[in-house]
């Protein structure tokens, strides 16, 4: 396995006269680990749908592994997303399904393996994530937050992607557990030799995750640094984002 | 200005709905494309299957049975009215009613009742809840597994809860028409197998099939789309279970007229 590289040229994104994203510019380095900093609304989430295909963008390339996925053809571009992991904030998984078939699913629909050895797989790979085989045999519904959130890594991590995406991974979570889940990130990626891309404003889940840290503000990428320097950057807005300060450069919108 | 105004006003609400028929239509389309494009869901289609044509059929059995005996009871009393040969009449009335119209009509409205909301609500619930966004990263096409399949299922299952809801509707007017009214049963058996003709029944499996579509399509439809958390959810449901309701009564009309219109 080798990480895939991601670069992001131009992007930008309107719903109807909000503009969300207005030229988003970013490079990951194959198997590097970035973290995308901003706060609510400043368009982390549509820039991850973006990059995944679930929002189209308005403009703007996005290039992943060397290809750019609007000159693709439709086989090669569900080829390089099927290269793709990535772990939704809430979850999402299936309720209607046991939790190893919601680890195995990209495995059973693509039919790269049977029913019973994605059982043995699913035990695997909770493994991996601090769970015992038996959580294999509940149900989404059954399981903490925090549990939840080790399966749904499980599943992004199952059938070996080359690039992840976790989507404010420890949103929700007591800081312990946070801190569980940015370990469990840290060590899937590095066995994996993967690349990842986190989106995230929680600064101490930002340091533990990432090497690289990126900053975007109304729409635009403000900074990019090492994520070691994170409140300490020189760069006023960062620096008012990381010690989550109300006076400085951004101002939130709030009507009285 | 006035004018323009008016006709703005009818013109606008008119283009939304011809854009949300397309839309509804391309949805289809793209759906019913993946019955002949591999992979199939087969475990999916059975799960669906299942639910609507088992799961449903107590719903469908105690509505066609009493339909027929409310039907029985009263074309009876309306036939006596007019002296009329009230036993005849009584099980041409109940067969050709429940076979030709009300067999599929008041299946479809239970089962879209049942299972159209059902769609709605657990499809709009993972779109809200990220799951249909879920698939797409997971390789899997969520129209071909989550839409298909149900859409598929629907179809098929009507048909045979009809079949169901027609024998029982029959044999609902026949226990009225035997136990309360008094006819003899041969008598009225005769009566029923006389007037039946193998289109009737026909007519009525290809309603449900039309029908049994039309509810897969407005629960996929209004689920897949829901937005806006549990009220957004709460709404496409309702959606689901009023537009297949409306366009079931718009095709049986539709359908009749393809049938029985000289």
């Amino acid at each position: 396995m080798s990480g895939l590289g991601l670069s992001v040229r131009g992007l930008r994104k309107a719903f109807g006269t909000k503009v969300v994203l207005d030229g988003v510019d970013l490079d990951v380095p194959p198997n590097s680990s970035l973290v995308v900093l901003g706060g609510s609304g400043s368009g982390k989430s549509v820039m991850l749908k973006c990059i995944l295909g679930l929002i189209p963008p308005d403009a703007g390339q996005i290039i992943i592994g060397g290809q750019d996925l609007a000159r693709v053809s439709r086989r090669e571009r569900r080829a390089l997303l099927d290269r793709i992991g990535m772990l939704f904030q809430q979850g999402a998984l299936f309720d209607s399904l046991p939790v190893w078939e919601n680890v195995c699913f990209k495995l059973l629909a693509q039919k790269r393996i049977t029913r019973r050895a994605a059982r043995d797989r699913a035990a695997e790979v909770l493994a991996q994530v601090g769970l015992a085989a038996s959580v294999g045999d509940l149900w989404p519904a059954e399981l903490s937050g925090g549990m939840q959130k080790r399966v749904a890594l499980a599943r992004a991590i199952a059938a070996q992607p080359d690039i992840i995406f976790f989507d404010e991974p420890t949103t929700g979570l007591d800081p312990i557990m946070g801190a569980v889940i940015d370990g469990l990130i840290v060590d899937c990626v590095q066995r994996l030799g993967a690349t990842a891309v986190s989106i995230t404003h929680d600064m101490a889940s930002a340091r533990r995750i990432g090497q690289q840290a990126a900053m975007i503000h109304q729409g635009r990428i403000v900074w990019t640094g090492p994520a070691a320097t994170l409140g300490n950057t020189g760069n006023a807005m960062v620096d008012q984002f990381a010690r989550g300060e109300r006076e400085g450069p951004i101002q939130m919108e709030l009507r009285r | 200005m006035l004018l323009v105004d008016l006709l703005a006003g009818i013109g606008r609400p008119v283009l939304s709905g011809c854009a949300a028929v397309g839309r509804v239509a391309i949805f289809a389309a793209v759906a019913l494309s993946h019955l002949v494009r591999p992979p199939f869901h087969a475990r999916q289609f059975l799960r669906h299957f299942l639910e609507i044509a088992y799961f449903s059929l107590p719903v469908v059995a105690l509505t066609a049975l009493f339909t027929g005996m409310v039907l029985a009871l009263q074309s009876y009393t309306g036939f006596a009215r007019f002296n009329a040969n009230a036993q005849s009449a009584v099980a041409s009335v109940v067969v050709l009613s429940m076979v030709r119209e009300l067999g599929p009509v008041m299946a479809a409205l239970m089962v879209s009742g049942r299972i159209g909301a059902a769609m709605a609500a657990e499809l709009g619930t993972m779109r809200v809840t990220d799951q249909i966004d879920a698939l797409s990263t997971l390789a899997t096409d969520p129209i071909k597994y989550l839409v298909t399949p149900r859409i598929l299922a629907a179809t098929i299952a009507l048909p045979l809860l009809v079949l169901v809801a027609d024998i029982l509707g029959v044999a609902g007017g026949f226990l009225i028409a035997i136990l309360k009214l008094g006819f003899t049963p041969a008598t009225y058996l005769d009566a029923s197998w006389d007037v039946l003709r193998a289109m009737d029944v026909i007519s009525g499996l290809v309603k449900a099939a039309v029908f049994g579509f039309v509810i897969g399509l407005m629960g996929c439809w209004c689920g897949y789309h829901s937005r806006g958390g549990a009220q957004g959810v709460g709404q496409a449901t309702t959606a689901a279970v009023v537009l297949a309701a409306i366009m079931i009564f718009g095709l049986d009309y539709v359908l009749t007229e393809a049938f029985f219109a000289r």
